[in-house]
């Protein structure tokens, strides 16, 4: 599945707030690639700098000097030619954005606008990057509803936002994301506002839609039963770092760095055979202040498995396998023992 | 559990004072702090300027009247008695300025003590409560003060009260509001789960959390009663001579206007300035203690 | 409306907590001239708990598992039926005749955020319920109280001092928990209570409510969405859809055997963090219909993939299928999927 271009490559990004109590790095050195069909997921608890990463690649974190970007988002577009997205003017920004990389955003409510008819918005959408008429664009827009499962889609062309279910919000959402054929849609947490079973529907339409369109996606999630359905790489993110990246198999059921063992064991499982009052396996602590960060790794306070060595320094993101990365110090001692 | 110390060690200790973000905030706002300097200064200046003073206020010197100032120690001037009009301005202040913060507890106590009533209740106490209010304010005030000053002996004590009784419901409003939404708040449901008494749950609970907007009501409210009294006076109900007042002073001068522009130049200066001080301070506080900023 | 009996407990002993037909509706809309809507958030639900029995109410949003919890501690006034707390009708008292109630059971919020005073101290929060509920205790005893719950839920009185905006999600939700457990209550209403907590945090929560209940003893009723974290912590389990009650199981029958298609295709729901299993889902046609304009007869029959035409006819009763399994459906050739397999249909 993971054998198309290159069609986004992070390389060192970094994304700094200015806050009162001085810079705060809420990303801090993030790089990796994205192929076009493949569908990576981006995982971590809150104020793990996932979905400041994912705003970071659209540019849509507040301007300078609020927010410092570092480093480059290299996009290959439809046309074949790489742009870094870190360096591009607003104007060339707003092409990109919407057009060839689209997002979708946890709560649907907020991100419609409540006074338009959704079938305005979405062809607000297709005229703003294409040139075409109003009625080929409200045209476009009900196949857009069609496709993403709205039922009677010509006619929802005219309800407004409120008068639809959260599912339904986000399959606008998605319709207006996907109206001008991106090569990238960025997903921030799509289904977390969502219930079990309509977050069901909603996680299957994106798999149809990718393998209809063989757009890349990358999915924000902190839910890992999420991750196991849609990801076929993830990527793994602690206080604002890459701590473990690879294919899903491997990092899901082989994970190397303790902080993704942990998060895997702290997930209650739904068997008969597991179930019963024995305690859950937690991770004791919680995440640090991202102000005042321990000076090695950013997980020893937390790990059981930490030794001195693992406070002195920041561990490298070291290459354990073929594809598969992992941020820790003792990561061979301790799969060697089987951990 | 083995979690709990771990919990303790990894504990953030982020010790920020809930007051002290506040306070930052406020001292970014230029006005508010040229607001309270000039607030200070005036009190300052009407309770101790006046023993400083080498003039009595009531002292009559026919031989000076309507000396310009400065002349000979009289810094601002004599008025058309020949009493020095600094020493008056600053007694007058004492008046204007007692006036202002007595109206401004008086009416904050009450209106907070309606607010909070009709928030905390609901149902038909706060429509009752309420609908008082609006007719209170639909009333223009200055009649109903005029009407008031005008069977009531003035004093002090009397045109703070009057001036209180017309201003406290922009208070009442304001808390009742704050009030309103706060008591859908999760923790005054937890409140009333432990079977909190009414009083525990408007005192303990509900009030300080709305003391945000009651402070800068009240410091609104100061403003409004001094240039109240500068009207009542002005017309000729409130402070009544030889007593001064900013707003007497300034009847006074009237018809002095044009030989002796000093007169009302001055306890006009004061009166704009305490109302524009005090509106200042109102601003900054708002922007300071507006409760969406606190919140993280 | 249709007579039922209350599902019990198996076990035989008289329950803490039972609960009868109780309705909780709203009125909706209306106005000047046009009659407003009844909003049927809870409709005829009956359970029961028993002393030191942790009961799950699972269900997605709009079902009134939320209002059903705060119906159940009288913090709305239900429009029908009966709570009976240790035999006392709660729907039969005041504001006032409850209050000496309300520190034998006691509510533990979602949102760890607006559940604590913002201006009040740790030490202030947890020991409210003291300074009402128990005045003749002086501060010394108060505190002594206030060290021993705080250590309880894992945080140490080194903290009481301090203002909630200083403590993570986890440790003020640690905080509520105190706070609901200063009195000794017996028995506790949680409202998904780790919802809204990071994946690792939401396991120690789960963690110390599974220890309170052993230490304590105390009967809870348990509200999430999250099967599995209900799953780990409750005796049984209660599904709703739409306002009622659609099955009733102890935890391992209903894990083994769903019996409802609406539990069967919520288990189905429910992802796995094991990208090794590819399972079939039940995809589930459509939303929730509105509460303000249930379908006639069973509520879920136009989700339902075996829906028969004589779904419409009848809300379906709860029935006794199994010892204390009770389901609400009239479908009984069904043999559902269970979790973490695949769903199958035998028609007998």
């Amino acid at each position: 599945m993971s054998t198309g271009d290159i069609v986004l490559e992070v390389e060192n990004l970094s994304v700094t707030f200015a806050t009162e109590s001085g810079p705060l790095q809420a990303v801090r050195d993030v790089s990796f690639t994205l192929r076009a069909g493949e569908t990576l997921a981006l995982v971590g608890e809150s104020g793990s700098g996932k979905s400041v990463t994912s705003l970071a690649i659209m540019r849509l974190t507040p301007p300078a000097p609020l927010v410092t970007l570092a480093g480059s988002v290299l996009f290959t577009g439809a046309d074949g030619e790489r742009r870094d997205l870190l360096a591009l003017d607003l104007d060339g920004m707003r092409a990109v954005r919407g057009n060839e990389i689209s997002m979708i955003f946890q709560e649907p409510m907020t991100s419609l606008n409540p006074v338009h008819r959704i079938g305005d918005q979405i062809a607000e959408a297709i005229t703003f990057h294409e040139r075409v008429s109003n009625r080929v664009a409200l045209a476009r827009a009900a196949e857009l509803l069609d496709k993403v499962g709205i039922p009677d889609a010509r006619r929802r062309l005219s309800a407004y936002p409120h008068h639809l279910s959260g599912g339904m919000r986000q399959r606008v959402m998605i319709a207006m994301a996907l109206a001008c054929n991106p090569r990238v849609l960025i997903a921030d947490e799509p289904t977390t506002a969502l219930d079990v079973t309509v977050q069901a529907q909603i996680l299957e339409l994106m798999k149809e839609l990718q393998q209809a369109t063989g757009m890349a996606v990358i999915f924000v999630t902190h839910n890992l039963g999420v991750v196991a359905e849609v990801a076929d790489r993830v990527m793994v993110m602690y206080a604002g770092a890459i701590v473990e990246k690879g294919g899903v198999v491997p990092v899901m059921t082989r994970p190397l760095m303790p902080y993704t063992q942990g998060l895997l064991h702290s997930v209650p499982r739904l068997d008969p055979e597991s179930l019963g009052r024995d305690t859950l396996e937690a991770i004791p602590g919680s995440v640090p202040d991202p102000l005042s960060l321990p000076p090695g790794c950013s997980f020893a306070p937390r790990c059981r498995h930490v030794r001195p060595a693992c406070e002195a320094a920041v561990p490298a993101l070291e290459a354990a396998d073929d594809g598969h990365d992992v941020r820790c110090r003792r990561w061979r001692k301790l799969a060697e023992a089987g951990a | 559990m083995s979690s709990a110390a771990a919990i303790e060690s990894v504990e953030t200790a982020r010790t920020v004072k809930p007051g002290s973000r506040a306070w930052r905030r406020f001292c970014r706002h230029r006005l508010a702090l040229f607001g309270i300097a000039a607030i200070v200064l005036m009190v300052l200046a009407s309770v101790v300027g006046p023993w400083l003073i080498p003039f009595d206020q009531l002292k009559i010197d026919i031989r000076h009247r309507f000396a310009p100032p400065p002349w000979e120690g009289h810094l601002f001037g004599t008025d058309m008695l020949g009493r020095d009009l600094l020493v008056r301005l600053l007694m007058a202040g004492r008046i204007s300025l007692s006036i202002g913060f007595l109206a401004m507890i008086v009416s904050t106590a009450f209106g907070t003590f309606i607010g909070v009533t009709a928030g905390y209740y609901g149902g038909a106490i706060r429509v009752a409560l309420m609908r008082f209010v609006d007719a209170m304010l639909c009333f223009p005030s200055i009649f109903l003060l005029l009407i008031l000053a005008a069977f009531i002996q003035p004093s002090v004590a009397t045109i703070t009260l009057i001036i209180a009784a017309t201003s406290w419901m922009e208070v009442a409003r304001v808390v009742e509001g704050q009030v309103r939404s706060l008591r859908e708040r999760d923790f005054i449901l937890a409140a009333e789960m432990i079977g909190a008494p009414g009083r525990y749950v408007m005192l303990r609970e509900l009030l300080p959390n709305a003391i945000g907007p009651i402070v800068v009501a009240a410091t609104l409210t100061v403003a409004r009663a001094v240039l109240m009294e500068a009207y009542v006076s002005f017309l000729g109900y409130g402070i009544q001579a030889p007593m001064a007042s900013w707003g007497n002073m300034l009847n006074n001068a009237q018809q002095y206007l044009g030989s002796a522009p000093w007169l009302a130049i001055f306890p006009g200066l004061m009166i704009t300035l305490s109302v524009a001080s005090f509106n200042f301070v109102g601003d900054g506080l708002r922007d300071a203690l507006d409760a969406r900023l606190d919140l993280r | 409306m249709s007579v039922e009996m209350a599902p019990a407990a198996t076990a035989p002993e008289i329950p803490l907590v039972e609960v009868r037909e109780l309705r909780q509706w709203f009125p909706v809309g209306g106005g000047l001239l046009r009659k407003h809507d009844m909003l049927r958030a809870v409709d005829d639900v009956s359970f029961t708990i028993a002393k030191g029995e942790v009961l799950g109410l699972v269900g997605e949003s709009g079902s009134g598992k939320s209002t059903l919890g705060r119906a159940i501690l009288r913090m709305t006034q239900p429009t029908g039926g009966q709570i009976l707390f240790d035999g006392r009708d709660l729907t039969k008292l005041g504001r006032r005749a409850l209050r000496p109630l309300r520190p034998r059971m006691q509510f533990i919020f979602q949102d760890p955020f607006a559940s604590l005073n913002p201006r009040m101290t740790v030490r202030q929060i947890v020991g409210a319920p003291l300074v009402i509920q128990r005045p003749e205790l002086n501060a010394a005893a108060r505190d002594a109280r206030i060290a021993e719950v705080l250590g309880t839920v894992g945080l140490s009185m080194q903290y009481a001092g301090r203002y909630p905006h200083e403590f993570s999600g986890g440790q003020r939700q640690r905080i509520g928990i105190a706070r609901a457990l200063i009195l000794e209550p017996g028995f506790l209403v949680a409202d998904e209570p780790v919802s809204a907590l990071d994946v690792s945090i939401q396991a120690q929560i789960v963690n110390l409510l599974i220890e309170v209940r052993r230490k304590l003893g105390v009967a809870m009723l348990f509200i999430s969405h999250d099967l599995a974290v209900v799953g780990h912590l409750c005796d049984r389990v209660a599904v709703m859809y739409l306002g009622r009650i659609v099955e009733i199981a102890p935890t391992r029958a209903l894990f083994r055997q769903p019996r409802h298609p609406y539990t069967e295709a919520l288990f189905s729901a429910v992802p796995v963090p094991d990208p090794t299993i590819r399972r079939d889902r039940i995809i589930l046609r459509g939303d929730v219909p509105s509460p303000l304009k249930p379908p006639s007869g069973c509520a879920f029959r136009g989700r339902c993939r075996y829906a028969l035409p004589e779904c419409a006819a009848a809300i379906p009763l709860l029935r006794q299928v199994e010892g204390g399994h009770w389901k609400r459906c009239i479908r009984d050739d069904l043999v559902l999927g269970r979790p973490g397999k695949r769903g199958a249909v035998e028609e007998m």
